[in-house]
């Protein structure tokens, strides 16, 4: 055992109270320590957490940012999206191999650089972008990567680079150095300026939880994350829940190809979030909140922290909040890359130091959360928006948006339009209103709520409305014109869940494969109508039978571009006049005949 | 208290926070599954025994009854789902019935017939999967491992509470691991109990196979049908 990693264990036990549910703290710690977290490192913190090894390795291996062997000083993940594709992800990718000498997944000899792919990493408005050690750097061309490679190997940190004017990582102008949050149109809820905090907790804490509950349900304000459940339902659930303890989650995860809002809302409105966390923890009773914080997002953890620090100095979080005898604490859980986090359960889990898998329900958060205790999880945004509904009034909310859907939400519009970056409307504008105000007039398909989400067509729904009743939209839109091949839009979308699938149900495990398969025997050229046929009947039973939103949601790439746009799906089956089976790949078969003469022949020359 | 629920047109009386599959096979009604063990808390992995509850598909093992709820079991679309499930476990491993010391006694197999599966509509993978033989009386066969996640959550260290069976990685890399240390601290009983509480071929108690011939082995002499609905937890 090396006695290094033996300290560094024991210090990180010690500084955890060896808590397993800090699990995920721990190995942060001991990869940022180390790079790795290395087979003496999981034993370690076995022994000091009463745990077998597999299990501790059972949470190390499910995360896509944990690794367990060494792997490089720099570790450069290049985002790979559809959008970063649509930009010159491949120039870029094959720039980074060039100017690094390492190529993707493997060492380069010297251990300077590594290269890994990564999903999306919140920045489709200005890909192609790549995370480097702890910071990131967009809208990349193949100069701009021999550059920064060439600054990293004279010495310079990739931090001094994406932050050159040296900013504080508390101060905001740091964040937006690293990653600017295009706000194109703001108001009139978000981002609003001149806020006074103070004056705002107090308002909260001198009213009654259900004096809050009746004006967040006044606002009828539902769940910006995507399932749309009645955010002040949810907080009166919880309230009324019998628990010791009761806890308020942010989910910050946002791990949705394409949506990149929650970024710009914790940059410049972290304490909007903050304050929305203060009124949920008031309404249910809870003295302990927690933001998780998607990995990708590591720059904007110390300015998050110093967000929570300054309202601890003003009194507005921590014990006896202004008097008022509330204690409430937030603490930063980071994820370690992982999309099925996203799901709120999945996110329990992570921040309990466990594989994120989906639990099942019943029960359901409210009433069985983290640490098996009532527990109210909402997106950033949605607490963003309560921060205001409990200023203004749940009326000044229902009066903008549509009668069902009330109030405005953010777009992260990114693809081929002229206005890529993150606009607030009110519910209820439509399809083609957006595309205008994006300058998207050659649009021809738009991808809504990310790749779980569906493909539009804009001939046929561009007076289609944004609301809960119609396009129910978390906020993404991935625009694309006419010269983009939406198959392998689909077939990329489908990989991606193949890829995220936590693996614990069947349909979802087993179905997403069967997908992508099948998709690229279409793109081949190589399917009939029965794949087709195919891709409705399995497609519905990933969605009836899976376990979380991910396995239902996964065959929507296929199932709603193959619904809009069937001629493209039709254009490439087969005919299949043959005597063979249009699905025989000659090629293929031959493969195996073709490497073993290889090295058959190779020995006897 | 009890109330009554509908199953499959049927008016039948159930007990409240009794598990919808546990209240059907109660009642006679066999619902197919491999990661649910009667007595022990629900996984939710297989879905294998995804029903029609109100009308949206639901697996029977994670629901309680309510009163008045209106079930759908043997009704086509649903039936089909459980096949295709069935089907696709079938492709995504390695199963190879002849020479599986687990034929006759194992699930996966046994809820095959139960369905009515002959080949699956999916293509088989053919994965590679390693074995692992370092445990001193447990040998994992791998190629066989449906994921249920039982041995994960019921097999424990009696003295620690460890988990013995772990699973790394996720997605189609998942993979089921064991802690060689524990395992070996199993008694025989203990093995033999892992053994069988594994659905599958996949946790084999080594030094023992093929004990049966064929027409007696376990669900040869009873149907699983019939274990199920007489109550029994594995």
């Amino acid at each position: 055992m090396d006695r290094f990693v033996e300290r560094l264990v024991a210090e990180v036990l010690d500084r955890f109270g060896s808590d397993r549910t800090r699990l995920m703290d721990m190995l942060w710690e001991v990869q940022r320590a180390r790079g790795h977290i290395s087979e003496d490192a999981i034993a370690a913190l076995a022994r000091g957490l009463d745990m077998s090894v597999p299990d501790v390795a059972e949470t190390v291996t499910f995360y896509h940012f944990f690794r367990t062997a060494p792997f490089a000083q720099h570790v450069i993940y290049l985002a790979d999206t559809v959008i970063a594709r649509m930009n010159g992800y491949d120039e870029v990718r094959a720039a980074l191999i060039a100017a690094t000498g390492a190529d993707f997944g493997v060492h380069d000899g010297t251990g300077q650089f590594g290269l890994d792919n990564a999903p999306c990493i919140g920045l489709s408005d200005q890909e192609p972008a790549m995370l480097v050690d702890d910071v990131v750097f967009s809208g990349l061309t193949p100069e701009k990567v021999h550059e920064i490679v060439a600054q990293l190997r004279s010495g310079k940190s990739a931090e001094e680079l994406a932050n050159p004017n040296a900013y504080e990582k508390t101060s905001v102008h740091y964040v937006d150095a690293v990653a600017e949050a295009k706000i194109l149109k703001s108001g009139p809820v978000m981002f609003q300026e001149g806020r006074d905090y103070p004056a705002l907790v107090r308002s909260i804490v001198e009213r009654t939880p259900e004096e809050i509950i009746r004006e967040v349900d006044a606002s009828d304000i539902r769940g910006r994350g995507g399932a749309g459940f009645p955010a002040g339902l949810k907080w009166r659930l919880a309230r009324e829940a019998e628990g010791a303890e009761k806890y308020v989650i942010c989910n910050a995860d946002e791990g949705e190809p394409g949506t990149f809002k929650d970024r710009a809302l914790l940059t410049h409105a972290a304490k909007d979030v903050l304050l929305g966390m203060i009124a949920a923890a008031h309404t249910v009773g809870s003295r302990t909140g927690i933001i998780y914080l998607r990995a990708e997002y590591w720059y904007l953890k110390a300015f998050l922290e110093g967000q929570i620090e300054a309202f601890r100095a003003e009194g507005l979080l921590g014990s006896d909040i202004l008097g008022s005898g509330l204690d409430f604490e937030i603490r930063i859980q980071m994820g370690a890359g992982a999309y099925v986090c996203g799901d709120e359960t999945a996110l329990i889990e992570s921040c309990e130091g466990k594989r994120g898998t989906p639990r099942v329900k019943p029960p359901f958060p409210i009433q069985h959360g983290y640490l098996g205790m009532p527990t109210v999880v909402n997106n950033v945004e949605t607490f963003a928006l309560c921060s205001q509904i409990i200023d203004k009034g749940g009326a000044w909310f229902t009066a903008m948006g549509t009668e069902q859907s009330s109030g405005t939400r953010l777009l992260s519009i990114s693809g081929d339009c002229e206005r890529p970056g993150i606009y607030e409307i009110e519910w209820g504008i439509t399809l083609d209103e957006v595309l205008k105000m994006v300058g998207a007039e050659t649009a021809v398909a738009v991808q809504i709520s990310g790749p779980s989400g569906e493909m539009l067509r804009v001939d046929q729904d561009r007076f289609r409305k944004f609301c809960y009743s119609d396009l129910s939209c978390n906020g993404s839109l991935m625009v694309f014109n006419g010269s983009r091949d939406l198959l392998d839009i689909a077939r990329h979308f489908t990989e991606f869940f193949v890829n995220e699938s936590c693996g614990i149900c069947t349909p979802c495990r087993s179905g997403g494969v069967d997908l992508l398969t099948k998709i690229d025997r279409v793109i081949a050229g190589r399917a009939v109508q029965q794949d087709l046929d195919d891709f409705r009947l399995w497609g519905k039973l990933m969605m009836r039978t899976s376990r979380c939103g991910l396995g239902t949601t996964a065959p929507n790439p296929i199932l709603t571009t193959l619904d809009k746009f069937p001629e493209l799906y039709e254009a490439k089956l087969n005919d299949a006049k043959s005597a063979l089976l249009a699905s025989f790949d000659m090629e293929d078969a031959m493969s195996a005949f073709d490497s073993a003469v290889d090295n058959l022949v190779r020995e006897d020359v | 208290m009890s109330f009554t629920i509908t199953i499959d047109k049927r008016k039948v009386l159930v007990d409240e926070g009794c598990t919808l599959i546990d209240a059907a096979a109660d009642n006679g009604v066999f619902i197919p599954n491999l990661c649910y063990t009667r007595g022990k808390p629900c996984l939710g992995t297989c879905r294998v025994c995804s029903v029609r509850v109100n009308g949206k598909v639901t697996a029977a093992c994670t629901v309680p009854v309510q009163p008045g709820m209106v079930v759908d079991v043997n009704e086509p679309e649903v039936a089909e789902m459980r096949k295709l499930l069935v089907e696709a476990l079938f492709s995504e491993g390695n199963h190879n019935c002849p020479s599986c010391e687990k034929s006759g006694r194992c699930e996966l197999q046994a809820v095959a017939y139960e369905v009515e599966m002959t080949a699956s509509p999916f293509p088989y993978r053919f994965p590679k999967r390693e074995r692992e033989d370092a445990a001193d009386h447990i040998f994992l066969e791998r190629d066989r491992c449906i994921f249920c996640q039982r041995c994960v959550e019921h097999v424990r260290d009696e003295e620690t509470g460890q988990a013995i069976f772990a699973i790394h990685g996720r997605g189609t890399k998942a993979r089921i691991e064991i802690d060689v240390g524990l395992a070996n601290k199993l008694t025989p009983e203990q093995v033999h109990a892992a053994a069988e509480l594994c659905p599958v071929g996949c946790i084999l108690e080594k030094g023992v196979g093929f004990e049966d011939p064929m027409g007696s082995r376990k669900f040869d002499v009873k149907s699983l049908r019939r274990r199920m609905l007489e109550g029994e937890t594995s």
